[in-house]
């Protein structure tokens, strides 16, 4: 893990994989995608709607999933001072963001048929609303610590701090009465027709490729222009 | 009275908000990369 604390090493390594897990996963996301529209058969209860599920939990995951890799780095940047935790935190919060506005506007889009309503105000959809709101609040902050030159301890702080959403969003339907549906997979049990659980497992793993390579390509970035400042104030200072 | 729905159309336009918004993201922070390192490249003189 330390291995990779050297941004040179780490570098080389996001310089192959980027392309790669770009492509594969809009390949693989594509795929499950089109087979989620031409193969996979009407539900029982929620007729043709249920397709736009191959999209809609994907994302959920992700947008959660993202926060978490945020908190995950955080730490890592306050306690160890890894000098590429606060780039991954970074890197991640974009992706995240755009997957969690994904998920509430095609949930949104799926209420209308399922549930009659385009929002409700319950447990669930609010927490993943807190959670996009905490993003660009996160993105901000970051934005505004690095062009400020101040210290990236606030939104690493903030980004622990936030990550207590997580668990209330993944427990809201649980703990409150919601139009949303419980859980329907958890650790090793899935309540899911193999139909439908397939495809969606597939799209998940295509989502999260392009997650990867989105959250690489943007370390790429932050580390070019952290780069690109360093030689300029070099220049400055020699001539 | 209940309206008719047409479920493929609420299909399509999820659809389109997921496959549209993923290649932007994927695009932008393609291009965003591409243009920080063209910069970084330009900075060092190469």
């Amino acid at each position: 893990m330390h291995g990779f604390a050297n941004p040179a090493r780490f570098l080389r390594l996001a310089r192959w994989l980027t392309a790669p897990l770009l492509l594969g996963g809009l390949a693989i996301s594509g795929a499950a995608l089109a087979y989620g529209w031409f193969a996979v058969p009407p539900d029982r209860l929620m007729g043709e709607t249920v397709r736009i599920l191959f999209i809609h939990v994907p994302t959920a995951w992700l947008g959660m999933g993202g926060w978490t890799m945020i908190a995950i780095a955080s730490l890592v940047e306050l306690v160890w001072r890894h000098p590429l935790a606060g780039i991954a935190a970074r890197a991640a919060a974009v992706p995240g963001a755009v997957f969690t506005a994904i998920c509430l506007v095609t949930g949104s889009i799926w209420g209308r048929p399922a549930w009659g309503t385009w929002w409700v105000w319950d447990g669930r959809l609010t927490s993943m609303l807190v959670l996009l709101f905490l993003y660009f609040a996160y993105i901000a902050l970051a934005g505004a610590a690095q062009r400020d030159g101040a210290s990236n301890r606030i939104p690493a702080i903030f980004g622990l701090v936030g990550a207590i959403n997580v668990p209330i969003i993944n427990r809201s339907v649980v703990w409150w009465n919601s139009l949303h549906q419980p859980p329907s997979i958890t650790l090793g049990k899935s309540a899911i027709d193999p139909a439908f659980l397939w495809p969606l497992l597939v799209a998940a793993i295509g989502f999260s490729l392009i997650f990867g390579g989105v959250m690489l390509a943007r370390m790429r970035a932050l580390l070019a222009d952290i780069q690109t400042e360093a030689r300029l104030r070099r220049k400055v200072l020699e001539a | 009275m209940r309206e008719a729905l047409d479920q493929w159309l609420f299909v399509a336009a999820a659809y389109a908000v997921g496959i549209i918004g993923t290649l932007l993201l994927a695009g932008w922070s393609w291009l965003a990369m591409r243009r920080a390192e063209a910069r970084r490249d330009k900075a060092r003189g190469k």
